[in-house]
């Protein structure tokens, strides 16, 4: 690699992956609510994957097989939270929250300690920092996941949004550790309101800001929305159904106003500047 | 009873007997010659399943120092830039893939500008894969990566059932004919021929592909499937329809290889669900000369260096006890 290749790679939100797949074990479940958070334990990987990024998870025993024989393919989890494994080894733990929908999260959300997944990552860009202003983090439902990664490494320069359906899945809240700002779809817990609406107060209040969202299209949309609106930074982190996680299969083709991209390689975390729209057909698959 | 000796004897065997016969296992797993090119081994990338660039940079050069194949085959390049197709463009299938991709890519110009200078840099040779949209494309599509130094084989794609071209190069004897019969003068450089397996006769498209001067086959392609939205029982894949690929396939392609096989004697490269060193050795056994990995490199990016792997360990098994050995690869339950 050229000099020039490295000052380039070192300015992108990228950190390389190990290449093939690995092997990592489960070393904790972590119930909370309605959703798990599956620890697994990564000797062989790198300690600083970037907010965003993400992996490839599936189960060594008994991937498929289940209803209509699947799941087949690996499924792509942006982590958690990254945490030291104990006792003094400076290896990496990865969080990945679950939330059982569909042949693969219900396989990955019945993992029990001391079990392996075959994981691949990280990968793809994550968020860029430091924001332009004030650092707005917002998260919706299990998007809240990469939101928790960037908030570990913000701190507490940074306000955190969240919006749940109910008080079940706000209880993942938890995990942050300054106290985020609460919405639920029901009011079960913190405002019975969407968490755009509680963007949409943080802006009145300063402006000067860069926003950092996760959640489904719905709420991606009405972010880019508002941000554009208001002229505001927006970064988004999105998801799109993905076969390979490293730009093999094109698959998972986001259109953007520079045609389509692939947002396992050039997102998943994209300037929202850059869509017409967060919701686009296959959108959240 | 004594044979009588003007007569060979079947109890004694010639001295060039295979002592491996028999057991199941493939005789090797080293270097192949196909269609005069010098490969360390016989596993390959399907088209469209690995992109070496992507792949770079996502893994950094450890790709290169752990590269998975002992070929790259390019993805298919068209003459003219191509979008791809609308999203979705994946849906999982019982132990499968489909997929209406849409054939993505840069067009001749920016394959030969932007992709090729890398495709290079690769530890392999390389083979580019072309689809042209009637023999006029097809013609300077081969007469443009023809005889590049880079280039070590060329690839006719002649079947893509994503693309709605009302002409499938693949599907008819006489057609794949024409496609090769235009193309062969142009080039010395070698050329395989992407069969459609959706052909009604596979074997005689190869035999027509092989008549007029086709040095290689290379087989299957993804079948036709088609997938509804749960939600509304519209179709799924922005595209409409699509190509199934991964274990479902498998023995479709076992059957179609070993059918070939029988009817042309080309150097084949047979491809098809293949996720472990036994079904590669699989297609050896049916007739193959090369294994293509597809669906598999998307589960496991390093699946081309374990199927490598795995096959090497079954040749070496079959040279360490080469008599008696059960056929496992095929063998039930």
């Amino acid at each position: 690699m050229s000099a020039g290749e490295t000052i380039a790679a070192a300015a992108q939100p990228r950190t390389l992956a190990p290449f093939g797949r690995r092997p990592a074990r489960v070393a904790a479940v972590d119930e909370h609510g309605a959703y798990r958070v599956v620890w697994a334990s990564d000797p062989h990987g790198p300690r600083d994957p970037r907010p965003g990024q993400f992996y490839m998870l599936a189960t060594v025993v008994n991937w498929g097989g289940g209803e209509d024989e699947r799941p087949y393919l690996p499924r792509a989890f942006s982590h958690c939270r990254v945490v030291a494994e104990p006792e003094g080894d400076t290896r990496p733990r990865l969080g990945f929250m679950l939330d059982a929908v569909g042949p693969g999260t219900e396989r990955l959300a019945a993992l029990e300690p001391g079990e392996d997944l075959w994981i691949v990552g990280p990968l793809g860009l994550g968020f860029r920092t430091p924001a332009h202003g004030r650092a707005l983090l917002v998260g919706g439902g299990i998007g809240t996941a990469p939101i928790l990664a960037l908030a570990d490494e913000l701190g507490r320069s940074s306000a955190v949004l969240l919006g749940f359906r109910s008080a079940a899945h706000a209880a993942v809240s938890s995990l942050f550790a300054a106290e985020p700002q609460l919405s639920t779809d029901d009011g079960s817990a913190g405002r019975h309101a969407l968490v755009t609406d509680l963007l949409r107060v943080e802006l009145d209040r300063d402006p000067v800001a860069t926003v950092f969202a996760c959640g489904p299209p719905p709420m991606l949309e009405a972010v880019r929305a508002l941000c554009a609106a208001r002229g505001v930074d927006a970064q988004l982190a999105l998801e799109s159904g993905m076969a390979c996680g490293y730009g093999a299969c094109f698959g998972c083709a986001v259109p953007t106003k520079s045609g389509f991209v692939r947002l396992c390689l050039d997102g998943p975390v994209l300037d929202a500047s850059e869509l017409d729209t967060a919701l686009f057909e296959g959108a959240g698959h | 009873m004594t044979a009588p000796a003007s007569s060979p004897s079947p109890a004694a065997a010639p001295p060039s007997r295979d002592p491996g016969e028999g057991t199941g296992l493939p005789p090797s797993a080293g270097p192949i010659d196909l269609c005069g090119v010098e490969l360390a081994g016989p596993i390959l990338n399907a088209s469209g399943t690995f992109d070496a660039i992507a792949a770079r940079r996502a893994f950094g050069d450890a790709l290169l120092e752990r590269f998975p194949f002992h070929a790259f085959v390019s993805k298919t390049v068209t003459l003219e830039p191509r979008a791809g197709n609308p999203p979705p463009r994946l849906w999982e299938a019982p132990a499968g893939l489909l997929n209406s991709i849409g054939l993505p890519n840069k067009g001749i110009e920016g394959f030969l500008r932007h992709d090729l200078p890398l495709l290079a840099e690769l530890p392999a040779p390389l083979v580019v894969s072309v689809m042209g949209f009637d023999r006029g494309e097809l013609e300077r599509l081969v007469g443009a990566v023809g005889g590049r130094p880079e280039v070590a084989l060329i690839e006719l794609n002649f079947s893509c059932p994503n693309v709605e071209t009302g002409l499938e190069m693949g599907a008819e004897p006489a057609e794949a004919a024409r496609a090769v019969a235009s193309v062969r003068p142009l080039t010395d450089t070698p050329l395989l021929v992407k069969l459609s397996p959706s052909a009604s006769d596979p074997p005689a498209v190869a035999a027509a592909a092989a008549e007029e001067g086709a040095d290689g086959i290379v087989l299957i392609n993804t079948l036709r499937g088609s997938a509804l939205d749960p939600r509304t029982r519209r179709p799924w894949l922005g595209g409409g329809g699509g190509g199934l690929s991964g274990a479902a396939v498998r023995a479709v392609a076992l059957a179609q290889v070993a059918g070939v096989s029988a009817r042309v004697d080309l150097p084949l490269i047979g491809m098809g669900g293949v996720a472990s060193g036994a079904h590669a050795a699989d297609l050896l056994a049916a007739g193959a000369r090369a294994v293509g990995v597809g669906t598999e490199s998307f589960r496991d990016p390093g699946a081309g260096n374990r199927i490598g792997g795995e096959l090497a360990g079954l040749a070496a098994r079959r040279i360490a006890r080469p008599s008696g050995h059960p056929v496992e690869s095929l063998k039930l339950g």
